[in-house]
């Protein structure tokens, strides 16, 4: 399989070579700068970079690493955060105009615990604005070229963040995921990318897009480190009224058990048209191997599946809509200078500091939510996601995780898409319904087109079941000859 | 380019302007007639949500409902320190360091 060569280690070989006393943190983090500073003019998945403050937890650690002291779980693991994400300190633009040259006074509870692990954090990462696309072409700051092919999208809207990994600039990074950010990229980059269950992970410091739908989660080359860095940031946050108090186990426990005797689902509604040949060979031979290797895999239906595109398009926008009303530029962001009144003033300031893709979600959420259309649109959304997650919590009763393809093509042509944003919504195909649902899942490459191109397979989990969907997707790392350890 | 409105358009121009209002946002006059295109295609794609009977489901708002462990309690009622006054007004377009200053509010 072709991948980009990252010569950077595995957080478990890190672990390793910093309790050998071998500088290890420093040099990784120098190894991450020096491929940013030879690659990111082209892919652009950093907006902001912390060299200063990264280098200087790296050589803590490496003090600590030479004095023989404990380590933290990410002792010197360089991690970029999507810039949707705050940390005090550096800017959160998320992806937009409105918010150019914000500085946060606080730090996402996210981001937080990866510093306490003893992560390097290297700076911020390019988005889709307000996380609001699937192809990263909507950041208002240029948009990101994937590594494998850079005229080419790495997905979005946490395009940055896969890239990052995919390019060696980072170990690990954080992306979220509301309709698929973090799976879809994560296919089209090659690289593992994780959606936890709702609230496993504290939204608090997440600028919010949709926050029934949001979710913070990790991008890494391997399953193991995707896994081991859930296991950082997952947890209870008083601060997060969503999140959950379901304990967190150690995600890497089971993690080699293999297949033999899980079932996994294969949902007719995910292999019909509208899939590209190349990705249907590259996932049934996937499944196939897993079969081989002794699961039990089973045809199920999901019939609902056809309604989640537009179901999530009304909810999530109309989500939007309400959390994207506090930008007017009253307390923080852009003000547009010269307005007379206050509504004027907010007028301009979002006109002037929105993009295209922004006012065209905010204006869908407001109509379906407005009066005389909110239960023609929204109830009936909500009514129809009920449904939805029905569908998955019977299949749940006969499987133990369900297969699919992760994206309905492998990475498509910058342009290709922006002019018809139906085309753009439809790739969300896959993705939509389990954010619908709240349940866990994990895009893992799972083959590449003729020219190339990764694939990847989503292995999706009951709620707070990640365990075996990292377990699942370890099996297919483990059978497509990837790295570990 | 401006297309004549369809009789039995989904949404009209005058809706367009409604929702910008609503949503406070200034558009110009040819994002609004891109804007009536956009929302009447991205409707015509959700019509087809009627065509499932739904009248003896709930709607679903939240996930938590289907989640369990989310704690039902609130946290008890104590005020606690919050974001510092100067970090804040730090971020403020413009401000006297208490308040945030904006435009006059009556529009009369």
């Amino acid at each position: 399989m072709t991948k980009v060569d990252t010569a950077l280690p595995t957080i478990h070989d890190l672990r390793a070579a910093l309790i050998a006393r071998k500088a290890a943190a420093t040099q990784t983090a120098l190894a991450c700068f020096e491929r940013i500073e030879a690659q990111d003019k082209i892919i652009h998945a950093f907006l902001a970079l912390n060299r200063e403050g990264a280098l200087k937890k790296a050589s803590e650690i490496d003090a600590t690493a030479a004095k023989g002291e404990p380590l933290p779980a990410l002792a010197g693991v360089p991690i970029g955060i999507k810039d949707v994400l705050v940390q005090d300190g550096l800017p959160a633009t998320a992806g937009s105009k409105i918010l150019e040259g914000y500085m946060p006074p606080y730090t996402a509870t996210a981001v937080r615990r990866l510093a306490d692990a003893g992560a390097v954090l290297l700076g911020k990462l390019n988005c889709d604005e307000f996380a609001m696309g699937s192809s990263n072409e909507n950041s208002a700051y240029g948009p990101v070229r994937n590594p494998h092919a850079t005229e080419r999208v790495p997905g979005g809207s946490s395009g940055g963040s896969a890239a990052a990994v995919a390019a060696g600039m980072a170990m690990a990074t954080l992306g979220t995921d509301t309709g698929g950010s973090i799976r879809q990229p994560a296919s089209f980059c090659g690289v593992v990318g994780v959606l936890p269950t709702y609230g496993r992970v504290s939204r608090y410091g997440l600028i919010a897009f949709a926050s029934s739908l949001d979710r913070i989660g990790p991008f890494a080359m391997t399953v193991r480190d995707a896994a081991t860095v859930l296991g950082v940031i997952a947890g209870h946050d008083p601060c997060d009224a969503t999140s959950s108090l379901e304990p967190v186990p150690d995600y890497t426990a089971n993690i080699d058990a293999g297949v033999r005797g899980l079932r996994l689902g294969v949902p007719v509604e995910y292999f019909a048209e509208g899939l590209d040949p190349e990705v249907r060979r590259a996932v049934e031979a996937s499944i196939e191997q897993l079969r081989a290797a002794g699961a039990e895999i089973k045809p199920i239906s999901l019939p609902h599946t056809r309604y989640a595109v537009p179901t999530y398009y009304v909810i999530a926008t109309a989500e939007a809509s309400a959390n994207l009303a506090r930008f007017d530029g009253v307390r923080y962001g852009y003000r547009a200078p010269g307005s007379n009144t206050l509504s004027a003033m907010y007028r301009c300031s979002r006109e002037g500091g929105f993009g295209p893709e922004v006012k065209r979600r905010i204006m869908l959420g407001t109509y379906v939510l407005s009066a005389g259309y909110y239960d023609a649109y929204y109830k009936k959304a909500q009514q129809v996601r009920r449904l939805l997650t029905n569908d998955f919590l019977a299949a749940f009763n006969e499987v133990d995780a369900i297969l699919t393809p992760t994206a309905p093509t492998p990475a498509f042509k910058l342009g290709e898409k922006v002019d018809d944003p139906m085309s753009m919504y439809l790739a969300d195909i896959y993705t939509v319904t389990a954010s619908l649902a709240g349940i866990c899942g994990v895009s893992v490459p799972c083959g590449q087109s003729r020219e190339g191109l990764p694939i990847g397979m989503q292995v999706l989990g009951k709620h707070f079941d990640e365990a075996t969907i990292f377990r699942v997707s370890q099996a297919v790392e483990k059978l497509q000859g990837g790295r570990d350890r | 380019m401006s297309e004549p409105q369809r009789e039995n358009e989904r949404v009209t121009i005058d809706d367009v302007k409604r929702v910008a209002e609503l949503a406070y946002l200034e558009l110009t006059a040819s994002e609004v007639t891109r804007m009536q295109r956009d929302l009447n295609a991205i409707l015509d794609y959700v019509a087809q949500l009627n065509e499932l009977d739904t009248s003896a489901v709930e709607p679903m708002a939240q996930v938590s409902e289907v989640l369990g462990g989310v704690p039902s309690a609130l946290r008890a009622d104590v005020p606690t320190p919050s974001l510092p006054r100067d970090r804040v007004m730090a971020a403020a377009p413009e401000t006297d360091g208490t308040f945030f200053k904006v435009p006059k509010v009556i529009e009369r």
